[in-house]
């Protein structure tokens, strides 16, 4: 060793010893996210990234965000949070439904790091599930379709007939035929969560045929550029998607995950977070409506928020029966509401739907 | 709506216009005997700067223009890799997919969410369905078009003949830029009317499939257009009218109907002595004049 290395280790040493010990119990919280998507889709990604934001200035220095977007669902997953783990991340997002293997695979090889998954349904000791209820928003949206529709047709575009869509449809057909008895839905699946062309041509499809007011479960801006070329309206989907105010778009459903991050993240601070699975709703604030615009007369915005604020309450339950299936055998009695065993396995449209489910 | 034939045939040929171009690009690239699967890369690119110049200049004309550009810019690198540098081309056309997506989702940020005005483009439409006949006229009738097909078949014997094999087949990849790039502004400015990063979502790769599937011909290029592009939109009106559609059949109809045509091409180039109807001899051979 010679003079210059031994005077600098030793001017680092010394440097180390004058560091406070409290350095240690001040380390950040090391948090990280896997997107499925690039946090620009303007949709579901751009969501989850927002929520990162919100947190990050609530904690300030005491956390460290990290994220990884455009993680394809399978291998990569598996990779990408194997990745976040080794860097640190004692707390870990996942936001897509179709990571739910790969975060159970590197939980079971990190005890000692926390994950988070979104939309699923397997839990571990340090793996807890949240879910938001979207169907509680399209309660709302459809008593806004249904005062809106001149022709009594309104649309759907569904992504894949599973339950969380399939539940969406049927909360908005139900709360739509509530305000008006006439309304007919049509629906139409494009297999995607993303494929922008795909939706313009299901709009277009569906205003071929008469539809004046849609809804969309797929995560582009496409459907509403279709809407606006053809004069009728729409809603933004998972974001608030204003480009398109006033109208077409005429409200939106929103997907706000701060409150939760907040709480989980606070929790991990404080040494209280554990397993565990949640579903929340408008009451909590994790599904937001989006502005309802002047397009809107203001007795039917005034029926839409009634609506809302009745959901936040826990007044109203979208399914409450008296209430048949599709075809005709009955579903809930009179006032009995739908457990959420029930809905998370959603596979049938309710009585008045006339569209075919695909099986 | 859906009962109208006329009416549902003008729809097929316009949804089919964005692989139709992508395709016949394609079709011309492999018959000069190089397999370039940046396809999708291409087409994205052309989608953004298509939609960034139409958007700059208020001009759809000019939009298409500037695709057709940048498609084949983007394609020259392919060339530069795969012709100079004797790269292999798959790799090399993967990599131009990945990067003809990485950078639009780059530079194409400052668009998002701006709309565009709907226009209509039918000229566009009518120029890929003319592109079918003076392709096919090209490659069976034209002497160029003879000399391409013979570097594309055996670009040994075309180089011993005195053919200039590498600009031949640079001039065939940018063309097919160019066409892919014109297919992915059709869907931005006329289809979509708006920038999303990842829009074409894989119509690239239908495009490739395509040309299998066509055995290499512009007609049969068409056919396959429309064939995957219309199954696709009829089965979104089907649906829409009220009709039960098995959703999960139609949506892997593309595949299994590239299956099917991968089947028969391999039976028909065991049975048939022309040869026509199968790969080009040469297809996705690097090229290195040795004399």
């Amino acid at each position: 060793m010679d003079r210059r290395t031994l005077l600098a280790s030793a001017a680092g040493l010394a440097t180390l010893a004058a560091l406070p010990v409290r350095a240690q119990a001040i380390e950040p919280l090391k948090v990280g996210f896997i997107y499925v998507g690039p946090v620009g889709d303007g949709g579901w990604s751009y969501q989850h990234d927002l929520a990162r934001q919100a947190i990050e200035k609530t904690y300030g220095d005491k956390i460290k965000t990290t994220y990884i977007e455009s993680v394809p669902e399978g291998a990569d997953a598996e990779r990408a949070l194997t990745q976040l783990a080794l860097a640190g991340n004692k707390l870990i997002f996942a936001t897509s439904f179709g990571f739910m293997d790969a975060v159970i695979n590197v939980a079971k090889k990190f005890p000692d790091v926390k994950f988070e998954h979104a939309t699923g349904y397997k839990r571990a000791d340090n793996v807890s599930t949240y879910d938001a209820r979207f169907y509680e928003g399209r309660a709302v949206i459809g008593t806004i379709a249904g005062l809106m529709t001149k022709s009594n047709k309104i649309g759907y575009i569904g992504s894949f007939p599973i339950p969380e869509v399939v539940q969406g449809i049927n909360s908005a057909f139900l709360a739509a035929r509530k305000v008006n008895p006439s309304v007919e839905m049509k629906v139409v699946w494009v297999s995607s969560w993303f494929d922008p062309a795909k939706e313009a041509d299901a709009a277009a499809a569906l205003i071929a045929e008469g539809v004046d007011v849609f809804m969309q479960h797929t995560d582009s801006t496409a459907p509403l550029a279709k809407a606006q070329e053809a004069g009728v309206y729409g809603f933004g989907q998972a974001s608030d998607m204003a480009n398109f105010k006033p109208k077409p778009r005429i409200s939106s459903i929103i997907d706000n995950w701060t409150p939760y991050y907040t709480r989980r993240v606070g929790a991990v601070l404080d040494g209280t977070w554990k397993s565990e699975g949640v579903w929340l709703g408008i009451g909590d604030g994790e599904v937001e409506i989006g502005e309802i615009t002047d397009a809107v007369p203001a007795d039917v915005k005034a029926k839409a928020e009634a609506v809302k604020d009745a959901l936040a309450k826990g007044e109203l339950h979208p399914f409450t029966g008296p209430l048949k299936k599709q075809d005709g055998s009955d579903w809930l009695a009179d006032g009995q509401k739908a457990t959420d065993e029930e809905l998370s396995g959603m596979n049938f449209f309710v009585e008045g739907i006339t569209a075919q489910l695909p099986s | 709506m859906i009962t109208d034939p006329m009416a549902l045939l003008a729809l097929l040929i316009a949804a089919a216009t964005p692989i139709l171009f992508a395709a016949l690009g394609e079709m011309v690239v492999e018959r000069a005997g190089v397999l370039n699967l940046g396809v999708e890369g291409m087409m994205i690119t052309g989608a953004l700067a298509g939609f960034a110049a139409a958007h700059a200049t208020g001009s759809p004309t000019v939009g298409f223009v500037a695709a057709a550009l940048a498609g084949a810019a983007l394609s020259l690198i392919f060339a530069v890799l795969t012709l100079g540098l004797l790269t292999n081309q798959v790799a090399t056309g993967l990599a131009l997919t990945l990067f003809g997506l990485g950078l639009t989702a780059m530079f194409g940020r400052p668009y998002e969410g701006v709309k565009a005005p709907p226009v209509r483009f039918d000229w566009v439409i009518w120029a890929g369905l003319a592109m079918v006949p003076l392709l096919w006229w090209w490659l069976n009738r034209s002497r160029s078009g003879l000399v391409l097909r013979a570097v594309g078949e055996n670009h040994e014997a075309a180089h011993g003949l005195g053919y200039p094999v590498r600009a031949l087949r640079l001039a065939a990849i940018a063309f097919g830029g160019a066409m892919a790039g014109v297919g992915g502004a059709y869907i931005s400015i006329a289809r979509v009317l708006q920038w999303t990063e990842g829009m074409t979502a894989g119509a690239g790769w239908i495009a490739v499939a395509i040309v299998v599937f066509a055995g290499w011909s512009p007609w049969g290029v068409l056919a396959g257009a429309w064939l995957f592009g219309g199954v696709t939109v009829l089965h979104l009106r089907a649906q829409a009218a009220g009709f039960a559609v098995p959703t999960q059949l139609l949506a892997a109809s593309p595949y299994l109907a590239t299956i099917l045509a991968l089947v028969l091409i391999s039976a028909r180039a065991k049975f048939s002595r022309s040869g026509a109807g199968s790969a080009p001899g040469s297809l996705g051979q690097t090229f290195h004049a040795t004399r």
